[in-house]
């Protein structure tokens, strides 16, 4: 009785419109990437990038439908047969797959193809959600409750490596952030964080004064604490902090020349001076800001963007589309995105806190925290804060595989969300 | 308690959203190195030269034009060639040249054009442009280049080249740049602001292999280019060129200035060479080749080489002293009682009689009264304020200054006072006996012909000059700069020029000049003769003509021609009369003046004199102050500082002077 109410009155237009809003400025933005000026390149012409993803966003429409039509409970119930099956397209891609872009990670059906670790990402969040749904699990106490967890996110990690798509496997460390809501302690994003900041400051300095500076800010640190606490192990603690600091300081001479991949190694590298190699890694990154930067603050207008347009950014339409709109739109464009995006996966937070059970509350955090990261990574590449990850930025890229997964993943929870009022809280 | 962690989360994403904010601020709005003109590769800026301005002759006849040539520029990357020796044959180059061209070309850019052969002409290129179509990677781009009616003027025009690299650091404003050219010397330096005109701008997209996608926003910032305004020079092309054959196989100069407008009508500086040379894409090796002639024919002589003045000086004595009053028109001097020697004539009782003969007593005399002039009763005092007063006279004639002439590096010439000379002898240790020579124009004196040939006009306008130009009309309004409209006075009132006039008549009707002289048409001439140790003696001739209403006035400088009646005064008379009336009457003396040749004489700068001779130089003036007359004429390489040679000019002189020997006076 209840759930016949249409699904128009519950479901959150705030996200609709956040996401239908996207959706517009990036295909407007695929348009100008392809445009020619002496072809006059039709918008809906079927031939180029920007006529196909209309048709995907023809698409998308139809499976946002059918996500709205089928019932809620579907999507917990069948968690681990959906982790299932994206796991058993993963295995196929590997044996199965086409070579694009030297990934092997394509399914070519006809004259379409699907990238099943686009969707990876739908299957680990429905799965961790429904693990963490048993109000048993406790990741504040239970060392052994994270065990599953890792598995499931490790397994298809491991299947993405192997088909060689690294980018889209480092989505996972978004998962991160539901885990810290979730009751993951704090020291453990601090601890990546902080790693991954002396990574950079290593690179920048010389490693011997940033020792010193570590020793110091410890001393002050040991001078100024309250006397119980240092009692209490905050001088051991302190101490071992900072020598496990300093050991990340030396260990990144040999993670930088043992661990990481040669280009892996570059692409840090031209992310800290992207004029050590200007025609070869950096290229992009100097491309790219330049053609952000040339737009100023009202841009050159559209279908006026010269640097995209001839070519010097590279993957215009599709990892670099954030490029499109820094020049043809200026600041203002930039700055739009930018609060479409943080509007949208905060509201998604807010959402996932009001849910009343946890696996839809989990869930929920999962899709903010894969397009938060996606973000983080894609316009950080983009404006030279981040290296280049070749991920797409989510409603905005050119490509079939991730609008689909990410209007799916979206709508799933909008769905959830939108049946609230009629679930009994399990948490 | 773990909801609170959504605030960190929320906080978290906020954080990320404003740094991303702050950076691209930062590098959309405060970070100009981004901005379209300074780091856009997908929009080029196109500049487009204007051609040239062009130059005319007084008649509206064309001397300096612009010719399209044609730059040859090569895309290494796109460069299919599969028969080299074949294409070397058509450009007319070794496969040596083309090889280190396309190293040069591919060390650049493989993907950008650059220079591969420069100004090829419009013959060049019409015969290869049907056999390029069969390689690929070169295209091209059209250029200029100066081109000359006439071989002459070469000097006075000056000409035009690639912008070198000091000139580049040094301009103010960052206007010019590699690779431009930019006018070096002549009136292409002078008017170059002028004669450059505006450059245009185009904004054209490029992809990124730098092929050219249309003009950016539809040309809406675009500039066109303006060409650079016409020059009309006072310059007679006919004449000019008749008195470059003249000169021919000598080393001087001929400058003749329309006296009523100060325009340059003529201007020779022998030997000169086809400005074309330098106009071409063999630049480099003809510029070496002149800079290296011993001749020097890149010296501007008309405006740099300096000379003594000799007795056309005499002229400037004459009209100082009846203006200051110390003689009159019938004012006579003999030869009686003069350290100046003098050669034999008639006897001069007359300043008019004393300028025709030319007499070296008769203006020792009048300079002697000029200088004590005053009524000072010490005679090193007298003729310290003497000579001043005297400097300040003669200084009115642009003597010891420069004219400001629109040519560059124009001499100043030395005009001594009395501080001049207080630096060799010390203050009051010096008077008139220790500088007499200057008055038959000898001594420290020192001009250019372009000062003698507007000494000539102040003579025939009577006491008033304009500055000496090339350029009497600047663009098509012809607007001529304001201060070639300026009347400068010599303070010399006209009555007293006559006697003068009288003096130069009689020396072309019957005085030392009187063998060039052209029936029909009234000249006022005056020779001079500079004494030259290293070779024969400069001969100076100033003239003009007609004496009646003077259309021109000339100054003709022949290097070790002798004296100035032998080749200075029937140059000058045949450009004179070349000038008034269009031809040449007298063929023989015209034909005997351009089979002169006089390049035998000259001694070069780069010959050493005998090493003996030198030597004994200085003993004779350490040991005898005979010959250390500070006032004799020394030879001296125009354009070198006079020496200055305290301790010889300290001797007394005076007294031991021998009579008769020092000065010549023709």
């Amino acid at each position: 009785m209840a759930e016949s109410k249409p699904i128009t009155k519950n479901v959150d237009w705030m996200v609709v419109l956040i996401y239908i809003a996207c959706l517009a400025i990036g295909w407007l933005n695929i348009y100008a990437a392809v445009y020619n000026p002496e072809a006059h390149t039709s918008m809906f012409d079927l031939s180029n990038n920007a006529g196909k993803q209309l048709m995907w966003i023809g698409t998308a429409a139809l499976l946002i439908v059918c996500i709205l039509v089928i019932d809620y409970k579907f999507y917990e119930t069948f968690s681990f047969v959906i982790y299932a099956v994206v796991i058993f397209l993963l295995v196929v891609v590997l044996f199965a797959g086409s070579n694009i872009n030297g990934s092997r990670s394509w399914i070519k059906l006809g004259s379409f193809s699907l990238q099943p670790a686009e969707f990876s990402k739908l299957a680990i969040s429905l799965a961790i959600s429904k693990y963490l749904s048993d109000p048993a699990i406790s990741l504040t106490r239970k060392l052994k409750d994270y065990y599953p967890i890792m598995g499931i996110i490790a397994l298809p990690a491991f299947l993405i490596l192997l088909s060689n798509e690294t980018g889209s496997m480092l989505v996972f460390a978004s998962f991160a952030i539901v885990l810290y809501r979730e009751g993951m302690p704090g020291f453990i994003p601090a601890i990546g964080i902080i790693g991954a900041a002396l990574l950079i400051i290593t690179l920048l300095f010389v490693k011997w004064y940033i020792a010193g500076a570590i020793i110091v800010i410890a001393g002050l640190v040991i001078w100024l604490m309250p006397v119980m606490t240092r009692r209490r192990g905050g001088l051991w603690a302190t101490i071992i902090i900072a020598i496990g600091m300093i050991g990340i300081v030396f260990g990144v001479d040999f993670f930088m020349n043992n661990v990481l991949q040669k280009h892996q190694r570059g692409r840090i590298m031209v992310l800290l001076d992207p004029d050590s190699d200007p025609r070869g890694i950096g290229w992009n990154v100097i491309q790219s800001k330049i053609a952000i930067g040339s737009g100023g603050l009202t841009g050159k207008g559209f279908l006026q963007g010269t640097q995209t347009k001839f070519d010097f950014v590279p993957e215009q339409s599709t990892d670099f589309i954030f490029c499109t709109v820094g020049e043809e739109h200026g600041f203002l464009g930039t700055a739009i995105v930018v609060f479409l995006f943080i509007a949208l996966i905060s509201r998604l937070v807010v959402l996932a806190e009001r849910q009343r059970s946890r696996f839809a509350r989990v869930y929920g955090y999962c899709v903010a925290g894969i397009i938060f990261f996606h973000f983080l990574v894609n316009v950080g590449m983009t404006i030279g804060l981040m290296p280049v990850i070749g991920i797409p930025l989510p409603f905005f890229s050119y490509g079939g595989s991730s609008l689909w997964s990410f209007s799916v993943l979206l709508f799933i929870f909008l769905k959830i969300d939108a049946q609230r009022p009629f679930t009994l809280s399990r948490a | 308690m773990l909801e609170s962690r959504r605030f960190v989360i929320i906080g978290f994403f906020a954080l990320v959203g404003v740094i991303y904010l702050l950076r691209l601020f930062y590098l959309q709005v405060l970070d100009e190195s981004y901005s379209i003109e300074s780091s856009s590769n997908s929009i080029k800026r196109v500049t487009e030269i204007p051609f040239r301005g062009q130059i005319y002759d007084r008649y509206g006849k064309l001397i300096v034009y612009n010719t399209p040539v044609y730059d040859l520029l090569v895309t290494p990357s796109k460069v299919r060639m599969d028969d080299t020796l074949r294409f070397c044959k058509v450009l007319g180059i070794e496969k040596r040249d083309f090889d280190s061209l396309m190293t040069a070309a591919g060390n650049y850019s493989r993907v950008k054009p650059s220079l591969f052969l420069r100004q090829l002409s419009k013959e060049d290129f019409a015969s290869i442009q049907d056999i390029m179509v069969d390689y690929s990677g070169f295209e091209f781009a059209k250029s200029s280049l100066r081109t000359y009616t006439a071989p002459t003027l070469a000097n006075t025009l000056g000409y035009v080249s690639e912008v070198t690299k000091g000139q580049l650091e040094r301009q103010e404003e960052p206007y010019y740049r590699q690779g431009d050219y930019i006018g070096q010397s002549g009136v292409e330096k002078i008017y170059e602001n002028e004669l450059r005109g505006k450059r245009g701008t185009k904004f054209v997209m490029q992809n990124v292999n730098g092929v050219y996608k249309g003009p950016w926003k539809n040309g809406e910032l675009d500039t066109m280019a303006v060409a650079g305004e016409n020059l009309h020079t006072g310059l007679d092309l006919e004449v000019q060129q008749y008195a470059d054959s003249l000169m021919v196989n000598k080393v001087g100069s001929v400058v003749a200035i329309e006296p009523k407008t100060g325009q340059i009508i003529s201007m020779v500086s022998a030997p000169t060479y086809d400005p074309n040379i330098l106009a071409s894409r063999y630049f480099s090796k003809n510029f070496a080749a002149l800079a290296r002639n011993p001749y020097k024919p890149l010296f501007n002589r008309p405006v740099m080489a300096s000379y003594r003045p000799g007795s056309t000086f005499k002229l400037i004595q004459a009209l100082i002293g009846l203006q200051e009053g110390v003689i009159t028109p019938g004012s006579g001097f003999t030869h009686a009682n003069c350290p100046v020697g003098c050669h034999n004539h008639p006897a001069t009782s007359t300043v008019a009689l004393g300028v025709a003969h030319s007499c070296n007593p008769y203006f020792y005399n009048v300079f002697r009264r000029l200088i004590y002039k005053n009524n000072i009763k010490n005679t090193f005092r007298a003729s310290a304020v003497g000579l001043d007063a005297w400097h300040d006279d003669i200084a009115k004639f642009g003597i010891g200054q420069r004219l400001g002439i629109d040519l560059p590096s124009e001499y100043k010439g030395n005009l001594p006072n009395k501080k001049y000379y207080d630096r060799f002898y010390g203050e009051y240790r010096w008077k008139f006996s220790n500088i007499y020579s200057l008055s038959i124009g000898e001594g420290e004196l020192l001009i250019t012909p372009l000062k003698m040939a507007n000494v000539a006009a102040i003579i025939a306008n009577r006491g008033y000059f304009y500055t000496p130009h090339v350029i009497h009309g600047i663009g098509d309004k012809r607007t001529v700069k304001p201060e070639f409209l300026e009347r400068h006075e010599t303070g010399v009132e006209p009555h007293n020029f006559e006697p003068v006039i009288e003096g130069m008549i009689g020396a072309v009707e019957a005085g030392t000049a009187r063998r060039s002289r052209v029936e029909g048409i009234s000249i006022a001439g005056k020779t001079g003769t500079s004494q030259n140790k290293r070779g024969d003696d400069h001969s100076i001739f100033i003239a003009f003509a007609p004496v009646e209403d003077p259309k021109i006035a000339i100054a003709v400088f022949v290097e070790n021609a002798g004296a100035g009646g032998s080749a200075a005064a029937p140059i000058a008379n045949l450009i004179i009369e070349k000038y008034l009336s269009r031809k040449v009457t007298n063929k023989a003396l015209e034909e005997r003046m351009m089979k002169l040749d006089l390049m035998s004489k000259v001694i070069l700068p780069t010959q050493k004199k005998p090493a003996s001779a030198d030597s004994t130089k200085k003993k004779t003036e350490e040991t005898k102050p005979v010959n250390g007359d500070p006032n004799s004429p020394e030879n001296r390489r125009p354009g070198t500082p006079h020496p200055n040679n305290p301790a010889a000019m300290r001797k007394p002189v005076v007294a031991t002077l021998p009579k008769g020997n020092q000065q010549k006076a023709l």
